[in-house]
C-alpha cells in the first residue's frame, strides 16, 4: 500500500470535470500527484492527457469557452480560487511543451528571461542561475562557449532541453511535461529520460507519454485516461504487471490506441 | 497527365502576370525618372518655389513634405501600434471587437480626397486651425493610422503561440509577455509596415490639398522658433508638400519651365518613395537576423 510510506501529496483533484465549450474533455477525475515522484499520464489520443496537466498550471485557461468544476488543490489551497495568484502558481509549477518552444533570443536570454521578471538584476547571480540551470537540464558542456548565440540554432534535443533548464531556472517545485520527448531520437530521448530520473530528487515531475516503455523506464506512478476518464492510478510496477481494470490491460498491451 | 498540363498553363500564367507587374513598374518609375531627373539639381533642391519666374526649386515643399511626414508618423506610430495591440491581445471576440476592426477596415480605404474633405471641414473651418501642418497631419493620421493598427494586429497575430504559451508557462504576465516575447517577434514585420506607410504618407497629396494648403510661406531656415510665422517649425502655418506641388505646377502654374519642374519634383517624390520601399525591405530582413543572434 502506497500510505506505508510517508509522502507528501502535491495535488489532489476531487471531481475535476472541464468542458471546451460543450464537449467535455475531463470527466470527475480524481487524482493525486506525490511530492519528488515522477507520475506518467498514459492514454489513447484525445483522450485528455493534455488538458489535465493544462489544468494543474491553469494553462488551461488560455483557451476559449472552458467550463470547469471540481477541485483541484496544490500544496493544500484550492487552484480555482478566484483571488489565486495564477502567475505565482506558473512560477512553482514549470512546463516543458511537447514541441520545444525557445524565445527567438540567445541561449543566455532564454535562461535569464524567467528571473530577470523576476527582478534579478544581479550580473553575477543571473550567470550562476544560468549556468547552474543549465548543468541540471545537462546541457551545459554543449553550450558553455555559445552561450549568446541564437537558441533556434541548437537541435531539437537541445533545444527541449534548453526549454527545461528555462523552466528550472525559476526554481520549481513541480515540472510539467506534455511528451517531451515525442519529436526527439532515441539518444536524445535518453537523456531527456535520464534527467527525469535525477531531477525527482528536488521535483515533482509529470510526465504525459505515449510510450509504455518510457512510463515503465521513468516513473513511480502511472496513471491511465480514457475518453477523460481516470481508469486507474497506481504505482507503475503494479499497474503494468497486474492492471485492475480490463481497458488498462487492453491499452497497456497494445490491443487499442 | 491532365493535371500536369494545367499545372503548366497555371504557372506560366502566373509567371506572366508577375512579369507583366515587373514590366510596369519599371516602366512608369523608367519613365518619371527619364523625364525628371535630368532637371533635378542641387540648385533645384536648395531654391524655393517661384510662381512667375523661370528657375524655381522644390526647397521648402521638400522640407514640408518631412516635416509633415515624420508629425505624421508621431501620431500615428504610438497610437498605431497600440491599437494593434489591443485587438490582437486584449480584445474578446466578440460583437464589439468586430464592429471596431470593420471601422478601421472602412477607415483604411476611405478615399483620401473624402478625408481631405473633412479634414477641411472639421480641423481647418470648425476647429480654425487654418490650412496648417497641424491640419494636414492629423488629416493624414486618419489615413494612415488604420495601416499600422491591421500591421501591428497581424504582425503580432502571426507570432508563433508556441512563444506565448512559454512565456505564459513561466509564470510571465500579460505585459511583460508583450513587451518582451511578442513585440520583439513581431518588430521587423511592424517596421516594415511603418516605412511602407511613410511611403505612402510622403506620397499623398489629396488629404493635403485642403488641409495642409497649396501655399507656404517663403521659410526662414534660419529662424527655428515654432511661434515665428515663416519658421520651418511652426505647425500652424500652411505647406505647400512635392506632392501637392506637383499638382498645383501642373493646374496653376504659369512660369515657362513648369513641365520641367513637375517632371523633376515627380523624379524626386518617386525616388524617395522607392527609398522608404526598398529600406523597409532591407531593414526588415537586416532587423530580423540581428535580433535572432542578439538579444
Ligand atoms: N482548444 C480546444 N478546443 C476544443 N476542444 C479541444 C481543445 N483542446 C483539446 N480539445 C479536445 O479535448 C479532448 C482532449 O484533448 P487533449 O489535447 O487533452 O488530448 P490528449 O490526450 O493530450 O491527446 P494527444 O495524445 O493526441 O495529445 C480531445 O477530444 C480534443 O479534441
Ligand atoms: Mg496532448
Amino acid at each position: 500500500m502506497q500510505t506505508l510510506v510517508d509522502v507528501k501529496e502535491v495535488y489532489s483533484t476531487e471531481g475535476l470535470s472541464l468542458w471546451y465549450d460543450k464537449k467535455q474533455a475531463l470527466k470527475d477525475v480524481n487524482v493525486s500527484i506525490f511530492e519528488k515522484q515522477v507520475t506518467a499520464i498514459i492514454g489513447p489520443s484525445g483522450c485528455g492527457k493534455s488538458t489535465f496537466l493544462k489544468t494543474l498550471n491553469r494553462m488551461v485557461e488560455l483557451e476559449p469557452k472552458i467550463t470547469i468544476k471540481g477541485r483541484i488543490s496544490y500544496r493544500g489551497n484550492n487552484l480555482y480560487d478566484k483571488h489565486y495568484p495564477v502567475e505565482q502558481l506558473r512560477h512553482r509549477v514549470g512546463m516543458v511543451f511537447q514541441k520545444a518552444n525557445p524565445f527567438p533570443k540567445s541561449i543566455y536570454n532564454n535562461i535569464a528571461f524567467g528571473p530577470r521578471l523576476r527582478g534579478i538584476k544581479n550580473k553575477q547571480l543571473l550567470n550562476e542561475i544560468v549556468e547552474r540551470s543549465l548543468k541540471q537540464a545537462a546541457l551545459w558542456d554543449e553550450v558553455r562557449d555559445k552561450l549568446n548565440q541564437d537558441a533556434n540554432r541548437l537541435s531539437g534535443g537541445q533545444q527541449q532541453r534548453l526549454c527545461l533548464a528555462r523552466c528550472l531556472a525559476v526554481d520549481p517545485d513541480v515540472i510539467l511535461m506534455d511528451e517531451p520527448t515525442s519529436a526527439l531520437d532515441p539518444i536524445a530521448t535518453a537523456k531527456v529520460e535520464e534527467l527525469v530520473h535525477q531531477l525527482k530528487q528536488q521535483y515533482s515531475i509529470i510526465i504525459v507519454t505515449h510510450n509504455m516503455e518510457q512510463a515503465k523506464r521513468v516513473s513511480d506512478q502511472t496513471a491511465f485516461f480514457l475518453n477523460g476518464e481516470l481508469i486507474e492510478q497506481r504505482k507503475t510496477s503494479e499497474l503494468f504487471a497486474k492492471p485492475f481494470h480490463k481497458e488498462t490491460a487492453d491499452y497497456i498491451s497494445g490491443r487499442f490506441g | 497527365m491532365k493535371s500536369q498540363i494545367t499545372n503548366r498553363m497555371a504557372t506560366v500564367l502566373i509567371s506572366v502576370c508577375a512579369g507583366l507587374m515587373a514590366l510596369i513598374m519599371i516602366a512608369l518609375v523608367g519613365y518619371i525618372f527619364y523625364q525628371g531627373l535630368g532637371h533635378v539639381t542641387w540648385h533645384f533642391l536648395t531654391t524655393v518655389a517661384s510662381t512667375f519666374q523661370v528657375g524655381g526649386g522644390i526647397k521648402d515643399q521638400l522640407w514640408n513634405s518631412f516635416y509633415l511626414l515624420i508629425v505624421t508618423m508621431i501620431f500615428t506610430t504610438p497610437l498605431g501600434i497600440a491599437g494593434g495591440i489591443y485587438l490582437s491581445e486584449y480584445a474578446k471576440p466578440n460583437r464589439v471587437t468586430g464592429f471596431i476592426r470593420s471601422c478601421v477596415e472602412v477607415l483604411a480605404s476611405l478615399p483620401s480626397i473624402v478625408v481631405g474633405l473633412f479634414g477641411m471641414l472639421v480641423f481647418v473651418n470648425t476647429f480654425h486651425w487654418g490650412y496648417s501642418i497641424l491640419s494636414g497631419a492629423v488629416a493624414l493620421t486618419i489615413f494612415n493610422l488604420p495601416v499600422i493598427v491591421r500591421v501591428t494586429e497581424d504582425a503580432l497575430r502571426s507570432v508563433p503561440v508556441a512563444l506565448k504559451e512559454a512565456s505564459f508557462g513561466l509564470g510571465v504576465g500579460q505585459w511583460y509577455t508583450i513587451k518582451n516575447v511578442l513585440l520583439p517577434a513581431a518588430f521587423p514585420g511592424i517596421l516594415t509596415g511603418i516605412i511602407l506607410s511613410a511611403g505612402r504618407v510622403f506620397g499623398e497629396s489629396a488629404a493635403l490639398l485642403f488641409t495642409a494648403g497649396l501655399t507656404s510661406p517663403d521659410l526662414d531656415f534660419k529662424n527655428w522658433s515654432p511661434f515665428a510665422f515663416d519658421s520651418p517649425l511652426n505647425p500652424l502655418r500652411s505647406a505647400e508638400t512635392l506632392s501637392v506641388h506637383i499638382y498645383s505646377v501642373n493646374t496653376v502654374a504659369i512660369v515657362k519651365d513648369a513641365p520641367q519642374v513637375a517632371a523633376a519634383s515627380a523624379a524626386v517624390l518617386a525616388l524617395f518613395v522607392l527609398i522608404f520601399n526598398l529600406s523597409a525591405r532591407g531593414l526588415g530582413a537586416w532587423i530580423q537576423k540581428r535580433m535572432s543572434g542578439k538579444s
